[in-house]
């Protein structure tokens, strides 16, 4: 086959690739050399170089380890329970009955929203006088009175937490009953042969059979929800006081109401190169088991 | 020794209550469960935008509605800006459309068709920029964007929602086209079409249903975001997300113009995921599933 010329593929390549460096590699480099300096938003022309000073800040700041420690929550809880959801979703969809298809397009729902209307959707569930849930709770005696979810430090998190599961397990629902649906029957006929029961097949057929999508999807839905600020931004604003500040939302909030870049870009790159450490080490321990 | 045979003894329909009961307590009523879950607090948001103000602050609350209005509907497009900011959003998001189809087309193309050194490294190299988190990315745009004298303009919006898009743009249009037999392209090569004829006459007529399920990815995408259209406009041009995000922060919240606003956005992202769902998740999935 006669592919032209060697420079052709380049050509083709140069429009993303010229978008890319000049949209988010420059950025990014922009951001890091931002953060090695003092600037402010209303002083735009003096930007005294300050060296490492704001990353010594950073580790000074008890803002930013409890932001961390959000952090570490609101992912850890979060895609568990989207994992866990639309792990049970996955397996229900995979077996067979009536109205199959319908419950498969239907489930995918909120995922399609944006952030901005699911915010908005749980903030007029959790809401105290006429939220569904306190209504429903009240009325059903499970909650002795009412709760006002977003505006007690103590259930702010979860209340978010649980917008954002609701967002996400439909992710690991639809990407899970594909992995699923790969799986060859053989396999499970098999271990029925061997006397398998469901739980035994579903340890060795169904989990090794799953084990590179769960590893992939696992991995994209741990990024995703580690960098996404907006849910928290418009349910809370990171409050009430600081019971909801993750560190991308602590970045925001610093640069952009704080109109301290300099500030805000270190946060941001101290919470890139975290996710790169934490997703360099899941990716090798990934490749491990897989060879193993 | 397999004892089925004994279950010809049995009637079919004796049998059948029991496994339709085994179906409906194991299968359908977790799942019917969980899709109330996924579906009640979108729905109730949807019912409140058409209930009357009496009904929606009086406490306790109505489950099934009394009365049905559009009085909400009407007058968040007839009072506020919101007509205006719903123009905004379409605009930016069929910019956001064009400018990932102009680049996500030959990128893939290339990919799929073409075999040069750092193929493999450029490949990768588009997924992992997705990993950079927005804040590390909006920052420096927003400088970059003041100089240019473009902030607050469609421009910004449309090359701010590119950063993100562009990765999942090329990867799902690469196996659309991966998808299209290399045959055709050897044949029009044969009959002596330079690469640039094959992309323009053999790929691009086949590649039609994979640039409308591309499309509408750029599409919902673009309509759902937020911190771009917060941080690099606001004023001039103000989509849907960021003027529902203003409506919400305000002291006294309406709730009935804000359900309303809040189901004509969610509108079309749901009606274009539900229709290009296959599409999407078999692009998200392929490379997950093939591992």
């Amino acid at each position: 086959m006669r592919l032209g010329s060697p420079a052709l593929p380049w050509l083709l390549l140069a429009p993303a690739l010229a978008a890319t460096v000049l949209l988010v590699l420059v950025p990014v480099g922009e951001t890091f050399w931002l953060s090695l300096h003092d600037v402010i938003l209303f002083r735009p022309r003096v930007r005294p170089f300050v060296g490492l000073g704001n990353y010594v800040a950073v580790l000074r700041d008890p803002l930013f380890w409890e932001s961390l420690g959000h952090s570490v929550v609101w992912v850890v809880v979060a895609v568990s329970l989207q994992f866990g959801l639309g792990l049970c979703t996955a397996l229900l969809l995979n077996r067979t009955f009536a109205w199959r298809a319908v419950a498969r397009a239907l489930v995918i729902v909120p995922w399609a929203l944006p952030s901005v209307i699911i915010g908005l959707v749980w903030t007029w569930m959790l809401d105290f006088n006429l939220g569904l849930v306190n209504q429903l709770g009240v009325r059903w005696g499970l909650l002795e009175a009412p709760i006002a979810w977003l505006a007690r430090p103590d259930t702010a998190m979860a209340a978010v937490i649980l917008a954002v599961v609701w967002q996400g397990f439909p992710f690991f629902a639809v990407t899970l009953l594909a992995g699923l649906q790969a799986i060859p029957r053989e396999h499970y006929e098999a271990a029925e042969i061997d006397g398998a029961g469901v739980v035994v097949s579903f340890w060795n057929v169904t989990l090794p059979g799953l084990a590179p999508v769960i590893a992939t999807s696992l991995l994209l839905r741990m990024i995703w929800v580690s960098n996404s600020l907006d849910l928290i931004l418009v349910m809370t604003g990171g409050g009430p006081g600081t019971s909801t500040h993750t560190l991308p939302l602590y970045a925001f909030l610093k640069a952009w109401s704080g109109a301290n870049y300099g500030y805000g870009s270190a946060l941001a790159v101290v919470l890139t190169v975290l996710l790169l450490a934490v997703v360099i080490s899941y990716a090798v321990r990934a490749g491990r088991e897989a060879k193993a | 020794m397999d004892e089925s045979f004994l279950l010809l003894f049995f009637k079919k329909e004796a049998l059948f209550p029991m496994k339709r009961l085994r179906l409906f307590l194991g299968t359908e009523l977790p799942l019917a469960a969980i899709l109330a879950f996924g579906l009640v607090p979108f729905i109730w948001m949807a019912v409140s935008s058409v209930r009357p103000d009496e009904e929606l602050t009086q406490s306790p609350v109505r489950l099934i509605p009394g009365a049905l209005t559009l009085v909400h509907h009407i007058e968040l497009l007839r009072r506020t800006s919101f007509a205006a900011n719903l123009r905004d959003s379409f605009v930016v998001a069929a910019g956001a459309v064009a400018l990932g189809l102009l680049l996500s087309l030959p990128a893939a193309y290339a990919f799929s068709r073409f075999r040069f050194p750092g193929r493999r490294f450029l490949r990768v190299q588009f997924l992992v920029v997705n990993m950079f988190p927005v804040v590390l990315l909006v920052l420096p745009l927003f400088f970059v964007l003041r100089g240019l004298g473009l902030l607050d303009t469609y421009v910004a919006l449309i090359m701010g929602h590119a950063t993100f898009t562009l990765p999942f743009a090329i990867w799902l249009m690469t196996s659309y086209i991966d998808g299209i037999p290399a045959d055709l392209d050897e044949a029009a090569m044969m009959d002596g079409a330079t690469g640039v004829q094959v992309l323009r006459l053999v790929i691009l007529p086949l590649v039609v249903p994979g640039m409308v399920a591309v499309g509408i990815y750029l599409f919902i995408a673009s309509w759902n975001e937020y911190l771009f259209a917060l941080m690099l406009a606001g004023r001039n041009v103000r989509t849907v997300t960021v003027a529902l995000q203003m409506f919400i922060g305000e002291n006294e919240i309406h709730w009935g113009l804000l359900t309303a606003g809040g189901t004509l956005v969610a509108m079309p992202a749901v009606v274009l995921f539900l229709f290009a769902q296959r599409h999407l998740v078999g692009g998200l999935t392929g490379g997950a599933v093939k591992g």
